[in-house]
């Protein structure tokens, strides 16, 4: 081996990382970075309409300082949506991920029947689209179509408007609960099953019962794929823009503001002020971001570090 | 894996009961509280599909009328008048759909792939900053992006293009963090060695040796990519304004949003939402015969 090819062969060891790391620093770049990056500078931006508005040059983009800011965060309305969006999340995460947990524990008993089949069904939701699932359960939520009630009229019982007021919200919640419980629970479930059998040989001979079992053992085991489904939950219910949206052609109750995310899409295209409509979205972004990592860097730092290897 | 099996096989077989099959352990006692359970999780999840499966069935007139899950008489028709609806743009979407979901995952499995690789395999500089700042994608609202992206896909023209809706989505960080752990796992160091050994290049290791070892966990990034596209409604619709492009998702809602006026559409909506869903499940049924759900966790055989 010639002393040049060495050197070429060195440098190609050394540099295909970076080369085989190109396409996907090109397409961060491109459709990360730069768009955050054009997100702040629109937020610290608004337009200035000089004379009569007329021609062209004459709406200029000036600096507006942390003037879009102040203005999104006194907003009643974003404020409203997210208590909106709060209250529903108050709802759903704990639900799913209690679900999630449930159906995990019960999959991973002994003498348990049809178990892959069940596995199954409950994981099918997460091959449908939110857009599909709210259409379908807004069907089931209409007097005219819903099962519910046909029986609730057939038994005399109130009929509650289940797209209106409080209901709506468990009608909302339901949707997201539906859709993401099976995957959840496959993601505890798998690391339910790798925990190692001698554990439960130890169990065993001390005389604990399953319920003992699932509670002392199995649900301490498990606490980083909670701690992981809990972070991502978090992350899907403060975005939640795809389900209320679906619903809004089937009651008036869902404003176009609902969610704090309908009223950046309704800032931006329904009314045109892409300034304000980034500002709202950056402090979306910045909510989720402190949120979701407080709560992991108090859950735990552990799981972090071996996912990094 | 493994515990599974080992805590199957633990059962005891003794105290076989008489007229039972030589052989074969007698059957135990089903766990009736898990086995209930789970059955009601399942009817839960199947509900709202049981009622598109029946719903679809019934024409415009008997979908008011009837009960709930009584099926219906209309179903050829209804496919008929789907068929019909502005000269079949429903199909139109359907392809559109496969379009995005089928080339974006591709795509993005091949990135993840070398990506993944390059973090998991070789040793250099600013290694770990490259994976957070990627991760870091991950945390980032859609709405915070596709806002922006919108206005820079103007600058450069491409807002209503297929290009639109393909390209924001192809890097795909958690597929890059499937990927690497993949080839952390699965592609030992001394074989990426003895392939330098031999004198082969770089990319010639990875397409000829790494790759092949790669392949299930690939085959997880690409379905799980592909049903993150196939249900995507933000960005497209953000993005497309033209209904000759819609994907199904995007075409369905604004079939609904028509529908309140004209209640009429509403058995259009529910065939198009059967017909939506049969592709994606139809997939997974076949596909988790030789895939483990399990892979989706991230979960690696080591």
């Amino acid at each position: 081996m010639t002393g040049a090819r060495r050197i070429r062969k060195a440098y190609g060891v050394r540099g295909a990382p970076y080369l085989f790391l190109l396409p996907a620093a090109v397409l961060f770049a491109l459709f990360f970075a730069l768009p955050i990056g054009y997100a702040m500078w629109l937020s610290l931006h608004k337009v200035q309409v000089k004379g009569l508005g007329l021609g062209a040059g004459a709406r200029d983009e000036v600096w507006a300082g942390l003037e879009n800011y102040t203005d999104a965060v006194s907003d009643s309305e974003l404020l409203a949506g997210a208590l909106r969006v709060l209250g529903y999340g108050a709802i759903v995460v704990p639900v799913m991920l209690g679900l999630a947990l449930l159906f995990a524990l019960m999959l991973d008993t002994e003498r348990v029947r049809f178990a892959p089949v069940t596995r199954l069904a409950i994981f099918l939701p997460y091959a449908i689209p939110g857009v599909v699932a709210a259409m379908l359960w807004g069907f089931l939520y209409l007097p005219d179509v819903s099962p519910f009630y046909f029986v609730l009229v057939r038994l005399g019982l109130p009929q509650p408007d289940l797209l209106d007021g409080g209901p709506l919200f468990v009608a909302l919640s339901n949707i997201a609960v539906w859709g993401g419980t099976g995957f959840n629970m496959i993601v505890i479930y798998t690391s339910l099953r790798a925990i190692p059998a001698e554990v439960y040989e130890a169990a065993k001979l001390d005389g604990a019962t399953p319920l003992q079992t699932a509670l002392r053992i199995k649900i301490p085991m498990v606490v980083p794929s909670l701690v992981l489904t809990f972070f991502f939950s978090i992350i899907a219910t403060l975005q939640v823009f795809s389900e209320p949206t679906t619903l809004k052609p089937l009651t008036n109750s869902v404003s176009t503001t609902w969610s704090p995310l309908m009223k950046v899409y309704q800032d931006a295209f329904g009314k045109g002020d892409i300034h304000s409509a980034a500002a709202t979205a950056v402090i979306i972004a910045l909510v989720t971001l402190v949120l979701s990592f407080g709560f992991l860097r108090a859950a735990n730092s552990r799981t972090r570090q071996e996912a990094a290897r | 894996m493994s515990s599974l099996a080992v805590r199957k096989t633990a059962a005891p077989a003794a105290g076989t009961a008489p007229g039972t099959a030589p052989g074969r352990p007698p059957r135990r006692r089903a766990a009736l509280v898990p086995t209930a359970t789970l059955l009601v999780g399942a009817l839960y999840c199947l509900l709202p599909v049981a009622w598109v499966v029946i719903a679809a069935t019934k024409s415009g007139s008997e979908l008011f009328s009837t009960f709930t899950f009584l099926p219906g008489t209309g179903f050829a028709g209804n496919l008929t008048d789907l068929n019909a609806y502005r000269d079949g743009v429903y199909w139109k979407w359907m392809g559109n759909s496969a379009l995005y979901a089928g080339l974006g995952a591709l795509l993005s499995t091949a990135v993840s792939a070398l990506s993944g690789y390059a973090l998991a395999i070789y040793r250099f500089r600013g290694r770990e900053t490259v994976f957070n700042v990627l991760m870091a994608g991950v945390l980032m609202p859609p709405v915070i992006l596709a806002i922006p992206q919108y206005l820079l896909m103007a600058e450069a023209d491409l807002t209503d293009s297929y290009a639109s809706v393909l390209l924001p989505l192809v890097l795909s960080p958690y597929g890059v963090y499937l990927a690497r752990i993949y080839a952390a796992a699965a592609v030992p160091a001394d074989i990426v060695e003895a392939g330098r050994m031999d004198g082969a290049g770089e990319l010639r290791i990875f397409t000829r040796i790494a790759l092949p070892m790669m392949v299930p966990g690939l085959v997880t990034v690409f379905l799980f990519q592909f049903v993150a596209v196939w249900n995507n409604f933000l960005l497209p619709y953000i993005m497309l304004s033209d209904d000759e492009k819609f994907p199904i998702t995007l075409g369905l809602f604004t079939l609904l949003e028509q529908g309140s006026n004209t209640p009429a559409l509403y058995t259009l909506v529910i065939t198009g939402a059967l017909l939506a869903v049969v592709p994606l499940v139809a997939l997974f049924l076949v596909v988790q015969r030789f895939w483990s759900l399990d892979l989706l966790s991230g979960a690696v055989k080591s």
